[in-house]
């Protein structure tokens, strides 16, 4: 039974761990790719883990898969955000189809003051002159 | 029934591997190649449970753990890089002056 679990749990992690990749190799913009990257691939490593827990249940086992999942989910969202910030204010372009693309660019340009909570852009808030 | 899944999963994650390298080669900002790098990173962690699950080695669950922590480390430094360096050719920043209104230490190559 529990070969069978995982079996499940390779196949699947696999797959996530594929699509993660074909996402970062397809998609249009870095935020994109990131959004395939980081919870793609977060899921699909922690499901080989799942796996590897339920096919050698030793204490030993179970301890580094608990560890290497907890560490990627509290460090994948840290490392994304510093990325994304990083890549948006260099002002990497956004592609197409993106709805709002024009609001976002005045954001980023200052043309439409500082965005919320964004007190280190250097920004100034142009709206009552 | 694991023995016909793990070479399957080899292939699965070998493909998402092979994709991240690509885009790690192709770019064309710093920033695709350092979500490319850190995909490969992932990528690798994934790799080595599977060795795991290949060999019943318990040695290579501490390598991806390692990786992880590395992993995570790497990426962060690059992040670092990414917001303080301008682009090095072609398309750079497209508000330096932005960013560089509260850098004022930092060096203006465009002066």
């Amino acid at each position: 039974m529990s070969e069978l679990i995982g079996s499940v749990l390779v196949l699947l992690g696999a797959a996530f761990a594929a699509v993660a990749g074909l996402g970062v190799l397809r998609f249009g913009d870095v935020f994109l790719r990131m959004h395939a990257a980081t919870k793609a691939g977060t899921l699909g490593v922690g499901l080989l883990a799942i796996a590897a827990a339920v096919m050698m249940p030793a204490d030993t086992v179970i301890a580094r898969t608990v560890l290497v999942i907890a560490f990627l989910l509290l460090t994948a969202p840290v490392a994304a955000h510093l990325v994304g910030r990083a890549a948006w204010r260099n002002g990497t372009p956004l592609t197409g189809g993106v709805d709002g693309k024009d609001v976002v660019d005045e954001w980023r340009d200052g043309r439409r003051g500082p965005i919320a909570g964004d007190t280190r852009s250097g920004v100034t808030d142009h709206s009552t002159d | 029934m694991l023995t016909t899944v793990l070479p399957i999963a080899f292939v699965l994650v070998g493909i998402g591997l092979l994709a991240a390298v690509c885009r790690l080669v192709i770019g064309p900002s710093r920033a695709d190649r350092v979500v490319a790098l850190d995909l490969v990173t992932v990528l690798l962690i994934a790799v080595s449970f599977l060795v795991t699950l290949h060999s019943g080695r318990i040695a290579f669950l501490d390598l991806a753990l390692v990786l992880a922590l590395v992993g995570f480390l790497a990426t962060v430094a690059f992040a670092r890089y990414l917001e303080t360096e301008p682009e090095p050719k072609g398309n750079g920043p497209r508000h330096r002056q932005v960013i560089d209104g509260e850098n004022q230490g930092r060096v203006n190559i465009d002066e």
